[in-house]
C-alpha cells in the first residue's frame, strides 16, 4: 500500500458546531497527533479548507497508521490518497489509471469520477475532467461500469497544490474529540462492562479518570493489575487515564458486620458512589460513569439503582443501561478489552455477594440499616480516600 | 513482627550462591558454543561434560543417558511423544494416572487425538495406584507407563521401584516414564535397580536456574527427537546447548544429593512440625499420609469455610508466601486432580492451601506461620460469602 502517503480525515458532527467549530477541529487534530505518536513513521497533520489532513513525512506502517486513526474519536472516516504533483493532464490520466488498476486487482465494478478544482487555476473544468477520466477508464477496462447513483467505487479527484487520488473509504469510531466535552469519573471494575462504558462516554468528547476498589486479601494483585491493563486499553481510545485505586477493605467489613447481609451488595455500592463522587469533586470531574444495565444483576434492578443513585449529586452517567449483554460483549471484543476482563480474578462485588441479595430494595430499609454504621463509617470512608493510590494509565504501554 | 517466608518451594526455589556463580561464570566467561571448534568452545563442552557427569553420579547411570532440556515440561513432552512415535508399531495403548501434572496430561490427550488409547489409572484415599489393577492393565498393545513419583499437589509417594518391577516382569519391552519433578533431590532415585527407562527432572525445583532440566533416557530405549536441527546432544535435541543453565543444573544436582540424609531428615522435621501445628487448629485437615509416608517438602491441608484464594492474600499481606491446593480441580475438568482424586469433599476443594518447603526454611518460620494461621482464620472465617 506504498502508493498511500496521506490521508483524508472526515468528520461529522463538528462540522455543525457553529462558532465552537475551530475548537473542536483542534481538539481533533490534537488527538490524532496524539495517536499517532504511537506509530513508526512521521507525520504531518493539518487543517485545509475545512478539512484535515495527515501526509506522512517518512517512511511509515500503514496498517498501524489506520489502526491508530481508528482510535481517534471524531473521526468518522478516513479516506487514503495518493498524492501525485500536477505535470499536466495527460500525466494525471496516467495517474488515474494506475491507481485503478492497483486499488481494484478485479474489475468487475461501478464506478463514477467525482473531480473537483481547489485550485481554479486548473484549466481543465471538473465536468470536463469527469468525463474524460470517466471514459478513459471504461476504454482501458472494458469490464467496469458507470453508474452515476449507486456506484461501487466512487473516485475522487482533487485538484489543489498537489492532486489527490482516492477512493477508498475506511469506517473511524466516530464521536467527538477527547477533550471537547469537560471530565468525568469512571467506577472501574474488572468486569466487561465498565471499560465499555467509560469507552462510550469518551467516544463523546469526554475525558476521563478511574476509580477502582481494591480490597486485599479479598482480591488480588492480579486483579488490580488487570484493571490497570483495561485502563491502559481503553486510554488508547480516551488518552491517559489517572487511575484512583482506593482500598476498600475496612469499609467493606464493617459493612458486613453490621448490616444484614441480603442488603450488603447495595449498602457497600452506595458508598463506592460515595467515594467516587468525592474523588470526582477533587479531580473536577462533573458527573461519574458506571457500567449498570437494567437487571443484570441484582444489584442493577431498577430498585437498586434508585437505592445507589441517591446518595449522588452528581449525574451519573449509566451509558449501557438499556444494553443486552450481548451487545456489551461485542463492544468489548471490538476494543479488544474482552479478553482482559475475562481473566478468572475475584473483584470485591463477587467476593461479598449474599447467597440471596436483595433485587427490589427499599430506600428507607436501607437508610435505617446505614444509619446503624455511625461515625465510624465516615471514618473508614475518610481513610479510604486520604490513602488512595494514584497510577497512571498510558495507551503506550499497552500492545494489542 | 512480620518475617519473609516462602514456603512455596514447590512451585519454584531459590537459586544457590554457589549455582548462580558457576551460570554467571558460564555467561561470562566460557561464553563459546560447545559445537565450536575453538577453545573457546572445548572450554563450554567440558562444562557441559562435566554437568552432565555429577548429574549422572547421583542416579548412578551413564552420562550419555542424561538429555539436557528446558525443563519438566519438556523433558515431559520429550519423553511420552518421543517414545509413544518411536514405538507405534508395537502397540498404540498407553497407561498413566489421573492425578499426573498438566505437563504428561495434557500431552496424553494430544495423544489421544492422534490416535493413541490411553488409561488413566485412578487413586486411593492415599494417592496411590493399585498395583494388580496397573498389571491387570497393561495388554498386548501396551507401549508406554508414566507415573508420576511425588505428586506436587499433595506430596504423595508412588512405590516406583514395585511399579517398574510389576510392569517389566508382565511385559518387558513396555517403557517405564517417571515424572520425577517434585521427586529428585528428595528421593534416591536408581533408574537401574527400579527399572525406569526414562525419568523428567526441573532445575528450578532443586535450586537452581529456570529454563533448564533434564530427560533421563536408558541406553537403548527407542525414543523419537522432539526438536531436530543442528543435531546437538547425540540428535536428540538440536539447539545450540544451554551451558550456563545446564553447568549450573549440574551444580544443584551435586548439591541436592551431598549430605542428603540430613537435608532429608530437617524437611522431614519442618513437616512433621507444620503437621502437629495444622491438626491442632479447629477445622483444618491435612491432606494424604503424613510423615514418612509422604514427600519430606510438601503438606496440603483444607481450610473449613475460607477460600483459598483469600487466605492465600491474607498470608501473603504476613509475609508468608503459599500456593492454593488445587490448580486444576476447577479449571479442568477433564483431569480429576490429586485433590479429588482421594476424594476431598467438594467444600475444601476451594479451601486447601500447599505449605512446600525448602531446607532453607527454619522452625521458626514454621511456628510463625502457625501463630499467623491461628489468628488469621477466625477473622476470615467470619467473613463468609452468604
Amino acid at each position: 500500500m506504498h502508493m498511500f502517503q496521506s490521508f483524508l480525515i472526515k468528520y461529522a458532527e463538528i462540522g455543525t458546531k457553529g462558532k465552537n467549530r475551530y475548537m473542536f477541529e483542534d481538539a481533533l487534530v490534537r488527538q490524532i497527533r496524539a495517536a499517532l505518536k504511537r506509530v513508526d513513521g512521521e507525520f504531518h497533520v493539518g487543517k485545509e479548507s475545512g478539512r484535515i489532513y495527515v501526509t506522512a513525512k517518512t517512511a511509515f506502517e500503514y496498517d498501524e497508521t489506520v489502526e491508530a486513526l481508528q482510535t481517534v474519536f471524531g473521526v468518522v472516516e478516513i479516506c487514503p490518497m495518493m498524492q501525485v504533483d500536477d505535470n499536466g493532464y495527460e500525466d494525471l490520466k496516467q495517474q488515474v489509471l494506475k491507481y485503478m488498476d492497483e486499488v481494484y486487482p478485479d474489475k468487475k465494478l461501478t464506478f463514477k469520477v467525482v473531480a473537483r478544482r481547489g485550485n481554479k487555476q486548473y484549466p481543465i473544468h471538473s465536468e470536463q475532467m469527469n468525463r474524460d477520466l470517466g471514459e478513459m477508464i471504461l476504454r482501458a477496462f472494458p469490464e467496469t461500469k458507470v453508474d452515476v447513483h449507486h456506484p461501487d467505487v466512487m473516485l475522487h479527484v482533487e485538484v489543489r497544490n498537489r492532486i489527490n487520488i482516492y477512493s477508498l473509504r475506511i469506517p473511524g469510531p466516530g464521536g467527538m474529540p477527547v477533550g471537547t466535552n469537560g471530565k468525568a469519573m469512571l467506577l472501574l471494575s474488572g468486569g466487561i462492562d465498565s471499560p465499555v462504558a467509560g469507552w462510550m462516554v469518551a467516544k463523546r468528547g469526554v475525558v476521563i479518570e478511574a476509580t477502582y476498589f481494591h480490597a486485599p486479601p479479598y482480591t488480588s494483585e492480579r486483579a488490580k493489575q488487570k484493571v490497570v491493563d483495561l485502563a491502559k486499553l481503553v486510554a488508547r481510545y480516551s488518552g491517559a487515564i489517572r487511575l484512583n485505586i482506593v482500598n476498600f477493605t475496612d469499609c467493606q467489613l464493617y459493612i458486613y458486620d453490621q448490616c444484614p447481609h441480603e442488603e450488603l451488595t447495595i449498602i457497600m455500592r452506595r458508598y463506592m458512589m460515595r467515594i467516587a463522587q468525592t474523588l470526582a469533586y477533587d479531580r473536577e470531574c462533573l458527573a461519574l460513569i458506571t457500567g449498570e444495565s437494567i437487571g443484570q444483576v441484582a444489584s442493577q434492578t431498577v430498585q437498586s439503582l434508585v437505592c445507589t443513585n441517591e446518595v449522588c449529586t452528581m449525574p451519573v452517567f449509566r451509558p449501557l443501561i438499556g444494553f443486552d449483554k450481548q451487545d456489551i460483549v461485542d463492544i468489548s471484543e471490538k476494543i479488544k478489552t474482552y479478553e482482559t476482563s475475562v481473566l478468572p480474578y475475584e473483584d470485591c462485588c463477587t467476593i461479598f455477594v449474599a447467597k440471596h441479595p436483595v433485587t427490589k430494595p427499599s430506600l428507607k430499609a436501607i437508610q435505617k440499616s446505614e444509619k446503624k454504621l455511625g461515625e465510624k463509617m465516615e471514618e473508614l470512608v475518610k481513610t479510604a480516600i486520604d490513602t488512595v493510590e494514584v497510577i497512571w494509565c498510558a495507551p503506550e504501554d499497552s500492545m494489542v | 513482627m512480620k518475617m519473609e517466608v516462602y514456603f512455596d518451594n514447590s512451585a519454584t526455589t531459590k537459586v544457590l550462591d554457589g549455582v548462580r556463580d558457576v551460570v554467571v561464570k558460564a555467561m561470562m566467561e566460557d561464553y563459546g558454543n560447545p559445537s565450536s571448534r575453538h577453545q573457546k568452545g572445548v572450554d563450554a563442552e567440558n562444562l557441559l561434560k562435566a554437568a552432565r557427569v555429577e548429574i549422572a553420579k547421583t542416579l548412578k547411570v551413564q552420562e550419555k543417558e542424561i538429555l539436557f532440556t528446558s525443563g519438566g515440561t519438556e523433558s515431559n513432552n520429550m519423553a511420552l511423544f518421543g517414545a509413544a512415535f518411536a514405538n507405534k508399531r508395537a502397540g498404540n495403548h498407553i497407561i498413566t494416572t489421573s492425578i499426573e501434572h498438566a505437563a504428561v496430561y495434557n500431552p496424553m490427550q494430544v495423544l489421544e487425538e492422534a490416535g493413541f488409547r490411553v488409561t488413566y489409572l485412578p487413586v486411593d484415599e492415599n494417592g496411590h495406584i493399585r498395583l494388580d489393577e496397573l498389571e491387570a492393565t497393561i495388554c498386548e498393545d501396551t507401549i508406554l507407563v508414566s507415573i508420576m513419583y511425588v505428586n506436587n499437589e499433595i506430596g504423595a509417594v508412588e512405590p516406583i521401584e514395585e511399579i517398574g518391577n510389576r510392569i517389566k516382569h508382565k511385559k518387558p519391552d513396555v517403557l517405564f516414564h517417571v515424572d520425577a519433578i517434585q521427586a529428585y533431590g528428595k528421593y534416591l532415585i536408581r533408574p537401574k535397580r527400579m527399572k525406569i527407562d526414562m525419568m523428567s527432572v526441573s532445575g528450578h525445583k532443586i535450586h537452581g536456574p529456570k529454563g533448564i532440566g533434564f530427560l533421563y533416557i536408558r541406553e537403548g530405549a527407542k525414543v523419537k527427537p522432539l526438536i531436530y536441527g543442528g543435531g546437538q546432544q547425540r540428535g536428540m535435541r538440536s539447539g545450540t546447548d544451554n551451558v550456563p543453565g545446564a553447568a549450573g543444573l549440574g551444580a544443584a544436582a551435586k548439591e541436592a544429593y551431598t549430605n542428603f540424609e540430613e537435608k532429608i531428615d530437617y524437611l522431614y522435621g519442618l513437616k512433621e512440625k507444620m503437621t502437629e501445628g495444622l491438626q491442632k487448629l479447629d477445622g483444618v485437615t491435612v491432606h494424604g499420609l503424613t510423615g514418612r509416608e509422604s514427600a519430606p517438602q510438601i503438606v496440603s491441608a483444607g481450610f473449613r469455610g475460607v477460600r483459598s484464594e483469600v487466605l492465600l492474600h491474607a498470608l501473603e499481606d504476613k509475609g508468608i508466601y503459599v500456593s492454593s491446593g488445587s490448580a486444576c480441580s476447577s479449571n479442568h475438568p477433564g483431569i480429576s486432580g490429586a485433590l479429588k482424586g482421594i476424594g476431598v469433599k467438594n467444600d475444601l476443594l476451594d479451601s486447601t492451601i500447599r505449605f512446600s518447603f525448602s531446607r532453607f526454611n527454619t522452625e521458626e518460620e514454621v511456628d510463625y506461620c502457625l501463630r499467623t494461621l491461628e489468628e488469621l482464620l477466625p477473622r476470615l472465617r467470619r467473613y463468609q460469602r452468604g
